[in-house]
């Protein structure tokens, strides 16, 4: 009996959305422009990330060795940086590497290279290059290293200079902009995301205003609230996956035409790459949504005109 | 069958509609209710199909309580009635054979019985050939024989029939009251409202006349007098 009933709410339900054919074409429209919002909004968050990323992976900070430490106190100091959750990369470079390294960049520039000469000898010293994995930790690190330059076993008073405390207000402005972003692209996704789902269950309302007389009578003949909501909720289904095949398809283009402009603005970002790479879990993301709004719309509908 | 046990219904703007009815509708009868627009006669209706409920009193079918029921008792208490109405109300998007097998499906019945007897009450009310037609597609008088097929295709214990042939011309309305008299005849309560005189003269049955909610005569062969 069960599979009987379902049967006839699911033939019910596709014949009602081929027979209504003007409003399922243009809830399906309403609710493919609230899932492109979605969609686009997973964008521009993978965009922000992208270069909120890109800015946090070029802060570092430097600590630069006195000339008298020694190989295995600066890789003793390597380790126990390393060791910091808050860490995501040591580097250490030698005075003699900074010098090769020095000469190379300057290669073009006699005057520099000559007076490096004058002086002879290295005048580099030996340093870490610290990336943290949040710019906000740089403090933390800063101060870590402090300590065990003045208590460390091993390693006491071997550090010169930490470049964070010269560039502490830079990195620390830095932080609080990329905090902020963040937290303004939630807020703003947000309000676009609720925005477009009170539009979607305005439109899947109306749509299902114009069978409210049709409601009335099926109660009347005596059909339970749950045979009648059935097909209703099925066309909100039906919306819901039309909807969300038909954004996923107008993505493709437009992350294709996009895909080079977003990653020469600088964002370190193909959109176009980026939709292939997570086709799966934007489909998913996108059906999800599409089904679950297209349900719970039609559901919470039809059930406002469900009387006795 | 019906019993409506000093049934009052007062709105919130305290206009009573309905005011300390007792009245008893027996099996197999064909009762005509008349009245003026307002009389009450609607309410009434709705009273027995368990739309609105008394302020005072209970109306009982059988021996239950009407307005006691659960709502899944209740929706199979409808399914025990027929109704057909002035305006059709027919469902727009389902073509006659599928607006017929709704109401078999809501009261859970097989694919096979539906596919027997639709056509079978549709060749009672003389609409065989008009299988596939929607609601839009028909005519005044074909859109109400397809409300009484639908009414009778249950096999209901009693017909609600709220001024069946008020959208209809003459020779219509004399078509509708034939059918409704032969599925009296063949045993089942109808239960009519109308404003129509000549209908009323015509039956020569019970009529119960109401004016402002209360009953004012009830005559067991009557005529229509106001």
């Amino acid at each position: 009996m069960i599979w009987i009933k379902i049967k006839r709410v699911i033939k019910t339900g596709l014949k009602s959305f081929a027979r209504n054919g003007s409003v399922s074409v243009a809830s399906t429209l309403v609710m493919t422009v609230t899932l492109s919002v979605i969609t686009a909004l997973i964008f521009v968050g993978a965009l922000l990330q992208s270069t909120l990323q890109d800015i946090k992976e070029k802060v570092d900070i430097n600590v630069y060795l006195e000339n008298t430490t020694t190989e295995d106190q600066a890789q003793s100091l390597q380790k126990a940086v390393k060791a910091r959750p808050e860490v995501a990369e040591v580097t250490y470079t030698s005075a003699e590497q900074a010098l090769v390294a020095f000469r190379e960049r300057h290669a073009g520039n006699p005057l520099i290279v000559d007076a490096l000469d004058e002086v002879g000898g290295n005048p580099l010293e030996a340093s870490l290059n610290i990336r943290a994995n949040d710019p906000s930790q740089y403090q933390a690190i800063s101060d870590f290293i402090a300590v065990q330059n003045e208590s460390g076993e091993n390693i006491k008073g071997i550090v010169k200079k930490i470049s964070y405390i010269e560039n502490k207000d830079a990195i620390d402005t830095l932080s609080r902009i990329i905090d902020s972003s963040q937290r303004l692209g939630f807020i703003v996704a947000l309000f676009f995301i609720v925005i477009s789902i009170l539009i979607t269950f305005n439109t899947v309302r109306l749509a299902i205003y114009t069978s409210k007389d049709e409601i009335a009578v099926m109660r009347l003949v005596g059909a339970s609230a749950r045979y009648i909501k059935g097909p209703f909720v099925i066309v909100g289904i039906l919306y819901g996956l039309i909807s969300a095949i038909i954004t996923l398809v107008l993505f493709y283009p437009i992350t294709y035409s996009l895909g080079n402009l977003t990653y020469n603005l600088g964002t370190g970002l193909n959109v176009f790459t980026y939709y292939l790479t997570n086709f799966m879990q934007i489909t998913a993301i996108v059906v999800g949504a599409g089904l679950i709004f297209g349900m719970i719309s039609s559901y919470m509908a039809v059930r406002k005109y469900i009387k006795l | 069958m019906i019993h409506f046990d000093n049934v009052s219904k007062i709105y919130s703007d305290n206009t009573a509609a309905l005011d300390n009815i007792s009245l008893r509708i027996e099996p197999n009868e064909f009762i005509s209710i008349v009245g003026q627009s307002g009389a009450g006669k609607t309410s009434l209706i709705k009273m027995i199909l368990g739309e609105e409920k008394p302020t005072f009193g209970a109306v009982y079918f059988e021996e239950t309580d009407i307005h006691a029921l659960k709502k899944s008792d209740l929706n199979d208490y409808r399914r025990r009635i027929g109704t057909v109405f002035q305006d059709f109300r027919l469902l727009a998007h389902k073509n006659v054979y599928e607006n017929i097998a709704f109401a078999m499906e809501a009261a859970g019945r097989s694919e096979e019985e539906i596919a027997v007897d639709v056509p079978h009450v549709l060749e009672l009310v003389d609409l065989s050939n008009k299988l596939w037609n929607f609601p839009h597609q028909l005519s005044g008088g074909e859109k109400q024989r397809v409300a009484i097929a639908r009414a009778i295709v249950n096999q209901p214990d009693i017909i609600i029939a709220d001024e069946p042939t008020g959208n209809l011309d003459p020779i219509n309305t004399h078509e509708i009251i034939q059918i409704l008299k032969k599925i009296n005849d063949l045993g089942t309560t109808v239960v009519l409202t109308t404003h129509n005189k000549g209908v009323i003269d015509s039956l020569g049955r019970r009529v119960v006349t109401m004016e402002n909610g209360r009953v004012i005569r009830d005559d067991k062969s009557g005529k229509y007098i106001l």
